[in-house]
């Protein structure tokens, strides 16, 4: 078999629908009923449900010492994760941590293709959830397709009533726990209970709980067809390594119902029984025997469904597959597969991704529990003091990123003769901020006219931190 | 609108609004007869970069609601808040209304944090550590700018952190300056002393009150001089608060020291002013920044 890769020529292998002759344009949203399905990737999906939701659900409601253990409070600008009180300021991890999630996302992508879309995605995991409440309440595909088509009866109202006020819940409860990260969660559940909740606060939940009830509910697979940007630029980063699922049209075509006891072989027919359950499970409504289209969320229920047929076929396995075009084409052995995976592409996005989780992580350790930010005082450029001292005042704002109360002693470095006022230790209360001035004094005549370097360090009294900052001093003439 | 001399302007941008929300209606519905021609592969037939082909696929019709949505939005934004010219809106929506509901909502939220402190007297009020965080937050914001972060000023602004007032450094007094505001005037003397030399006989007298290096013998000669001064200044330069007239005799040198300083001041006069702070700030802001001014330089009054 041949393993060297196609022509570097990209085929972008979109497949072309077919004319709509209705004649609109503006075309009508058409329901999709996915079929339940079982299968080691149906499987994978809840089990990335539960991982989600659990840490979604369940991290607001946390302790850690006296308080919620992930709490942004947006109004006094601090942002609480376990240990760690970061200020605005900290807004470097923010951006770290969105570079690594970039990055996780392209090699994810270069490797297997939409997995965050299909697995992780908010907007596929609670279309999840709720089509799950669906099928409970209102039955399978077939029941559901019934119930919409039938005439209007107490049955329907019922069930129906019934479905939209358990999404309502689910939806409503997410737009609390979402508030309970900015808002303490515990006292936000004891003020919902008592009706005094925060005007801004009744209003996020409700936003955030419709849009949940909207986008899982009724949205579903259009936001992922028409309004996320990531569902886009994954497919551009496709290559012909990338493993995404494939319809094996040589080992399936020509399809065609197989009649039992001939063989479909001595027929010339393929694999493909055409059932079309792979199209009736698909979320986003497509048949993946068109080859990769743009609505391919990557979920891999139809590999699920496919199986359970190719079982019943007595088949092997994998006429849908999770492969990637060179693979399909060449006809390579899964061990090939894997050697292409290692290519230059994914080696640099795990070897910059793996060095910038390395860096985010150690500057965290290793990082100050203090902030000072030096502010040259504007009424005064430099005054005499008594005793001939000449003196430059400067406004320090000292931000205590510990949940203790600390002392900090102000101390001045880089000018001989350089004396320092307040002399006592400055308190700061635990995770607040406070303006301190401080004047430096230096003998007259002791240093030439001009701005002159100094460093003002800070340093808690414990010895857990110390900031050095640089400043000017200035001598007039 | 008020930067518009013209009111030419204000039907200027109505029409423009319009027109172009009318527009963006008119382009949704002429887009929405037309048959676009499409290829039999469903392709507008363009195709870029060798193989990319743009496929005709119509929009979902629930993005045209939302097209429509915005539109209705627009109109409605337009009646109910400014936009549509000098139009004021139904609403009757403005920022410096806004502004105003924000400082006053402010000012009530932090009423029961102030009232605690107006109760008291100014000398206790200084001897609470949180009365006293607030004061200071109020200084950086209000005072510094003049009389420096840690108030000890610079040349021409007063230091507030030594026992030397010009107006007095009673609570009262305090708090009256910061209200009303405070202006010092001193005329120029230089003809009610004499000649160049009479002036620096004085600036020397001046000089000796204080024990300062002066010349001793020029003091003497401008010791008479000072009748002139004495008026405001008080016999022996000890300065009057109620006027405002600085002490002569401390080593407290508000507009320069030496010599050839203050002969500037008799040639010149001096005019200094320090502006009312009623109306920018609350009362009971003024009354916790008077404990804090005041106690700066006294100690506080025991609990």
């Amino acid at each position: 078999m041949p393993e060297t890769p196609l022509p570097a020529r990209k085929v972008i292998p979109i497949a072309v629908m077919e004319v709509q002759d209705d004649g609109a344009l503006y075309a009508a949203h058409k329901k999709i009923y996915p079929r339940s399905v079982r299968g080691i990737f149906a499987r994978w999906r809840w089990a990335m449900v539960f991982l989600t939701q659990l840490v979604f659900y369940g991290l607001p409601w946390l302790e850690w010492g006296q308080r919620q253990a992930v709490l942004f409070d947006l109004g006094a600008r601090r942002f609480y994760i376990f240990g760690l009180v970061l200020y605005p300021q900290d807004l470097i991890y923010l951006t770290g941590l969105l570079v690594v999630s970039a990055l996780a996302l392209f090699l994810f992508t270069a490797v297997a293709g939409r997995l965050w879309c299909g697995f992780t995605c908010p907007q596929t995991v609670y279309t999840e959830i709720f089509m799950w409440v669906e099928h409970k309440i209102e039955g399978n595909r077939i029941a559901r397709m019934r119930l919409d088509k039938g005439s209007f009866s107490a049955e329907k109202l019922v069930k129906k009533w019934f479905k939209h006020i358990v999404w309502l819940g689910i939806a409503m409860w997410t737009g609390f726990t979402f508030v309970g990260y900015f808002s303490p969660i515990r006292e936000l559940g004891m003020d919902f209970l008592q009706a005094r909740m925060g005007s801004w606060e009744v209003f996020w939940v409700f936003f955030y709980g419709l849009a949940t009830y909207g986008n899982a509910g009724f949205m579903r697979e259009q936001v992922c067809k028409y309004m996320c940007p990531y569902a886009r630029f994954q497919g551009a980063m496709f290559d012909r390594d990338t493993l995404i699922v494939s319809y094996d049209t040589l080992r399936g075509e020509p399809r065609g119902l197989h009649t039992k006891g001939t063989d479909a072989r001595a027929q010339g027919l393929g694999d493909c029984i055409d059932c079309t359950l792979c199209v009736q499970v698909c979320p986003t409504g497509i048949d993946i025997r068109e080859g990769l289209q743009y609505e391919c969320i990557g979920c891999g229920l139809c590999i699920d469904a496919c199986n359970t047929v190719m079982d019943r076929m007595a088949t092997p396995r994998g006429l849908i597959r999770y492969a990637t075009q060179n693979s399909m084409a060449g006809r390579w052995t899964p061990r090939q597969v894997v050697r292409r995976v290692l290519r230059p592409r994914v080696l640099f996005y795990t070897g910059v991704l793996t060095a910038l989780c390395i860096g985010l992580l150690v500057s965290l350790v290793l990082r100050t529990p203090l902030k000072v930010d030096v502010v040259r005082d504007r009424a005064s450029l430099a005054r005499i003091a008594e005793g001939g001292q000449l003196e430059n005042v400067y406004r320090l704002q000292i931000m205590n990123a510990t949940e203790q109360l600390q002392r900090y002693r102000i101390e001045a470095s880089g000018l001989p003769g350089l004396s320092v006022f307040p002399i006592e230790p400055v308190e700061v209360e635990p995770a607040q901020s406070r303006w301190v001035a401080v004047r430096l004094q230096l003998p007259y005549g002791s240093a030439s006219a001009g701005s002159h370097a100094v460093h003002i360090d800070v340093f808690s009294t414990n010895g857990s931190a110390r900031v050095s900052e640089k400043a000017a001093f200035l001598v007039p003439r | 609108m008020s930067d518009f001399i013209s009111g030419f302007w204000s039907y200027y941008v109505i029409v423009l609004s319009l027109a172009s929300i009318l527009g963006c209606g008119l382009l949704l519905w002429l887009t929405a007869r037309g048959q676009t021609s499409s290829g039999a592969d469903n392709t507008t037939g363009h195709v870029w970069d060798e193989d990319l082909r743009e496929a005709n696929n119509p929009m979902p019709r629930w993005w045209v609601g939302l097209f429509v949505l915005t539109i209705v939005y627009s109109l409605g934004y337009l009646v109910a808040y400014p936009g549509l010219g000098s139009y004021k809106g139904e609403l009757g929506w403005s920022t410096e209304q806004e502004y105003a509901q924000d400082i006053a909502s402010a000012n009530r939220e932090q009423e029961p944090i102030y009232a605690a402190y107006t109760a008291m007297p100014a000398e206790r009020v200084a001897g609470e550590p949180k009365a006293m965080a607030i004061g200071e937050r109020l200084f950086l914001n209000n005072c510094a700018q003049c009389h420096g972060s840690d108030a000890r000023g610079s040349k021409g602004f007063p230091n507030l952190t030594d026992s030397d007032w010009l107006h007095g450094g009673s609570p009262e007094a305090i708090s009256a300056s910061i209200h009303k505001g405070r202006t010092g005037m001193m005329p120029p003397m230089a003809a009610a002393v004499g000649t160049p030399d009479d002036v620096k006989n004085l600036a020397n007298y001046v000089l000796s009150l204080s024990d300062s290096p002066h010349d001793s013998l020029r003091a003497g000669l401008g010791k008479t001089k000072f009748n002139a001064c004495a008026a405001c200044h008080g016999v022996g330069g000890v300065g009057n608060q109620a006027l405002g007239a600085p002490n002569l005799s401390d080593k407290v040198w508000l507009h320069g020291y030496g010599q050839e300083a203050i002969i500037s001041i008799i040639n010149t006069g001096k005019t200094n002013q320090m502006p009312a702070q009623q109306g920018r700030l609350t009362d009971a802001q003024i009354h916790v920044l008077t404990s804090y001014v005041w106690g700066l330089s006294s100690k506080p009054a025991a609990r």
